[in-house]
């Protein structure tokens, strides 16, 4: 499994976060990146070889094509930490409104 | 009135605000002191905070360790770098998960709003690479739902308060 580092470094590119942006609409083959993008198929072939690399996309074999998909492990390992950024925050918040409410009522300055 | 905003700033930064129903200096308590912190920084349902350190001086350090009622737990280290009391708190964390996440470098501040208090948690990223990395994910769409869901907790709470108060 690749590590976060080397997702991180994958994700860094704005062509290939766009790359994915593509492929979550579904999978598609080196010449079909080319043209949305405007780049050379080497180009393109570098990009996913890195997104592959980094355990973010995979490939099958379709006769003389290889096309790509969104590989569901890399992005949950990414998504394991927002995950813990987006509901410590929210749900802590929603318990910070407790603890304010009790720390208010014990000093006698209940609001409203 | 409580509804959470999280948005970009620059090329690193995260910017989290929310308002409070109570004073400054009560916040700035709920975030500094162990015994307070332990009681709500817990993220999701299950997690408690066994461990919690954090040593209120420039230079202080920070530990939060969390354990899930399941098994299994992660942890963070920090240390504080300004503290105004009641108005601002200025340190940096790394979670371990268990591999340690890029600094995050964290600037909070509490600012009398009306009656209560807005809350502006700034985060700045090592680099555009390791935010790009958190934005580029489903985070936006996911958090959509997150916040759908708190403001109908929170619009609740809200109205289950108004009720009771006299």
């Amino acid at each position: 499994m690749a590590t976060l580092d080397v997702t991180f470094a994958a994700l860094a590119d704005p062509t290939r976060r766009a790359i994915l942006a593509r492929l979550a609409l579904g999978e598609a083959t080196v010449m079909e990146l080319v043209k949305p993008f405007e780049l050379t198929q080497p180009a393109i072939s570098q990009h996913l070889k890195v997104l592959q690399n980094a355990g973010l996309i995979t490939r099958r074999v379709q006769g003389t094509k290889r096309p790509c998909q969104l590989a569901k492990e890399g992005v949950t390992e990414i998504d394991q930490w927002l995950a813990m950024l987006r509901k410590a925050l929210a749900t802590s918040y929603e318990r910070l409104d407790d603890v304010l409410a009790e720390m208010g009522t014990k000093k006698g300055r209940k609001k409203k | 009135m409580t509804k959470m905003t999280l948005k970009t700033e620059g090329d690193r930064h995260l910017v989290v605000t929310r308002k409070f129903a109570a004073s400054p200096e009560a916040l700035y308590r709920a975030h500094t002191e162990p015994k307070l912190i332990q009681k709500w920084m817990l993220g999701p349902e299950g997690w408690t905070m066994p461990v919690c350190v954090s040593e209120a001086n420039p230079g202080g350090k920070i530990r939060f360790e969390w354990t899930h009622e399941k098994g299994g737990g992660f942890y963070l280290t920090g240390e504080y770098m300004e503290l105004k009391p009641d108005s601002k708190i200025v340190h940096v964390e790394r979670m371990f998960l268990p591999d340690p996440t890029p600094d995050n470098h964290v600037e909070t501040r509490f600012d009398t709003d009306g009656t209560g208090t807005l809350m502006t948690m700034r985060m700045t990223l090592p680099d555009e690479k390791t935010r790009a990395a958190m934005l580029s994910t489903r985070m936006e769409s996911g958090m959509e739902t997150s916040y759908v869901r708190l403001e109908g907790v929170l619009q609740t709470e809200a109205s289950s308060k108004q009720a009771s108060a006299p």
